[in-house]
C-alpha cells in the first residue's frame, strides 16, 4: 500500500525528519507514515533575551 | 558562575547530609516559636483575609470554632475579618501544613529533628480524606476528629515516639520508595511502613485499650498519613539550606490557594509570587472541575526534596489517580525534572528506573532557561468554603516565581 512518502517524489526519496521545537509538526508527520523524532526544546528563557542574557552570565 | 555553583555544590551536601528522625508529637502552643494565642498560621506565602481563597476561609472560620475563640461560624469570619485573629505563614514559624495548613496553639504536631544541623521542623497529623480541615470542611464531623486527634491520637503518638527514641525518615523514604509511593499522593506504602514502627511502642505506652484501638485504626484507614509527616521531614532538611550566598536552590515552595511562593537560598527568606494554577486532573464522583479550588499548600515541600512529582517514576499507580496519563510515562516525569536540578539522591532511589536516584535540588536558573516549570502531584479542595477534598490531580509551578527569583539572585551578584 502507498503511504503519503510516496507523493513526495521531489524531496528526492523517502524522509526521516528530526522535528525540533512545537511537536505538532512532528505528530501531523507521524500521522503520515513519516519516520520522525522530535526534539523537545524551546528557546532559552522563554524567549526573554535579557532573561537569557542573565542567565548565560550566571552559568547556564 | 564559580560562586554560584561552589554554594549549590554546599545546598546540596547539606539537603543529602540530613538525618531526619520523627521525635515526638507536641501541642503546637509548646513549641511553634512565636505561635500565640488567637494567631493562625496557614499553607503558602503571607496572605490577607480579604484575599483568601473560599476552602481557606472555611478553615479558619472552623478552626477559630475548634480553638474556642468564636461560639460559631458566623462569629468567626467576622472575628478574622475585622482583625481580631492574627495570620501568618507556617513557613515563618519552622512549620508547614497541608492544603489550607491551619496550625492553632492547641493542635498537636508531628516533630521531625534534623540531627545533623539540629533544627527542628513541625506539621499537624494528617486527619483522613474527603470532608477536612485541610480541605476546607468545618462541620461538627470536622472538628469533632480533631478534638480526638488533640485529646486522644496526638498524646498517644508522643508517648510512643519518645518510648521508641524516635523513627528514622531517611531509609523509611527509601523503602517506600522502593513499594510504590511518591510521598505526596501516594503514602501507601509509607503510611502502613509508619504504622508497623509506632504500634508496639503505642500498645506498651497505652493504658487505654479501646483508645489504643481506635488510634491504631485511625492510622490503619488511612493512606496519606505519612505526607504530614513526609512534609514536616521536607522543612527539616530545606531549612539548613537557606541563605547560602549565591546558591540559585529553591528551599521552599509554597501555596495558599491564591499565590504560589518558592524561596531561593541566595535570596534569603524572600518570597517570589505569582497567581496559582489550576491542577489538571480526576474528580471524584458528582465534581467536576467547576467545582475545583486553584492549586493550595505547604505540601510542595516534598517536591523541593525531589519526591511526589518528581519521583512519580517510582509510583506508577499515582499516575492514573492524579490523571498525569498511562502507568508507563511516570518515569517521564521524573526523566523531566532532573533537568531542573542539580543532583541526584543516591539513598533514595527508584528501582524501576535502574536505581536512578530522585532529582534533588531545583535549580532556578535551570527551570528558567529549559522553560520546565516544577511538576506537582496534588490533591483538589472544592472552591468552596466547608466541602473538602473533590479530586487529585497534576499542576505546575508558575513560570513567573522562577524568571522573579533569577532576577534578584542576579542583582545581588551583581550581574545585569
Amino acid at each position: 500500500m502507498a503511504t503519503d512518502q510516496d507523493n513526495l517524489p521531489f524531496l528526492g526519496g523517502k524522509l526521516s525528519v528530526i522535528n525540533v521545537g512545537l511537536d505538532k509538526f512532528a505528530t501531523e508527520l507521524a500521522d503520515h507514515d513519516v519516520p520522525v523524532v522530535h526534539l523537545d526544546w524551546k528557546p532559552p528563557a522563554g524567549g526573554d533575551p535579557e532573561l537569557a542574557a542573565l542567565l548565560s552570565k550566571m552559568g547556564t | 558562575m564559580d560562586i554560584i555553583e561552589k554554594a549549590n555544590e554546599e545546598a546540596i551536601r547539606r539537603m543529602l547530609g540530613a538525618e531526619p528522625v520523627l521525635i515526638e508529637v507536641v501541642p503546637a502552643g509548646d513549641i511553634v516559636p512565636n505561635l500565640r494565642d488567637k494567631m493562625i498560621l496557614h499553607a503558602g506565602p503571607p496572605i490577607a483575609w480579604d484575599r483568601m481563597c473560599g476552602p481557606m476561609q472555611g478553615a479558619i472560620a472552623g478552626i477559630t470554632v475548634f480553638e474556642g475563640w468564636a461560639s460559631d461560624l458566623e462569629q468567626a469570619v467576622i472575628m478574622a475579618a475585622s482583625g481580631d485573629i492574627t495570620f501568618d505563614a507556617n513557613h515563618h514559624h519552622d512549620a508547614v501544613g497541608p492544603m489550607t495548613g491551619m496550625t492553632t496553639v492547641s493542635q498537636p504536631m508531628l516533630v521531625v529533628e534534623n540531627k545533623t544541623t539540629g533544627n527542628k521542623s513541625y506539621c499537624a497529623i494528617n486527619e483522613g480524606l474527603g470532608k477536612v480541615m485541610r480541605f476546607g470542611g468545618n462541620d461538627a464531623e470536622v472538628l469533632n476528629r480533631l478534638s480526638w486527634i488533640r485529646d486522644v491520637l496526638g498524646p498517644a503518638m508522643g508517648k510512643a515516639l519518645r518510648d521508641m527514641g524516635g523513627i528514622e525518615l531517611k531509609p523509611l523514604i527509601a523503602r517506600g520508595l522502593s513499594m510504590g509511593d511518591e510521598m505526596h499522593q501516594r503514602n501507601v506504602a509509607c503510611s502502613g511502613l509508619v504504622l508497623r514502627a509506632l504500634a508496639a511502642a503505642m500498645a506498651k505506652t497505652s493504658d487505654d485499650a479501646t483508645a489504643l484501638s481506635e488510634a491504631l485504626a485511625f492510622i490503619s484507614a488511612n493512606d496519606q498519613f505519612h505526607l504530614n509527616i513526609a512534609m514536616a521531614m521536607g522543612k527539616a532538611i530545606m531549612d539548613p539550606v537557606r541563605n547560602i550566598e549565591g546558591s540559585s536552590i529553591v528551599t521552599a515552595m509554597s501555596r495558599n490557594g491564591t499565590d504560589f511562593g518558592i524561596r531561593v537560598s541566595g535570596t534569603g527568606d524572600e518570597w517570589f509570587t505569582a497567581p496559582v494554577e489550576m491542577p489538571e486532573g480526576l474528580y471524584f464522583a458528582g465534581y467536576t472541575e467547576a467545582d475545583a479550588n486553584p492549586d493550595m499548600g505547604d505540601s510542595t515541600i516534598v517536591e523541593t526534596i525531589g519526591l511526589g512529582g518528581f519521583a512519580m517514576g517510582a509510583a506508577p499507580a499515582v499516575a492514573g489517580f492524579v490523571g498525569a496519563g498511562a502507568a508507563s510515562e511516570a518515569a517521564n516525569y521524573t526523566h523531566r525534572m532532573s533537568e531542573i536540578c542539580a543532583a541526584e539522591n543516591p539513598e533514595w532511589t527508584i528501582p524501576s528506573m535502574d536505581y536512578l536516584g530522585v532529582p534533588t535540588g531545583i535549580d532556578v536558573r535551570l527551570v528558567v532557561d529549559s522553560g520546565i516549570a516544577p511538576t506537582i502531584n496534588t490533591g483538589i479542595a472544592h472552591r468552596e468554603p466547608g466541602i473538602g477534598q473533590v479530586g487529585a490531580g497534576v499542576v505546575r509551578a508558575p513560570m513567573a516565581c522562577f524568571e522573579q527569583a533569577v532576577r534578584r539572585l542576579a542583582e545581588k551578584l551583581g550581574i545585569s
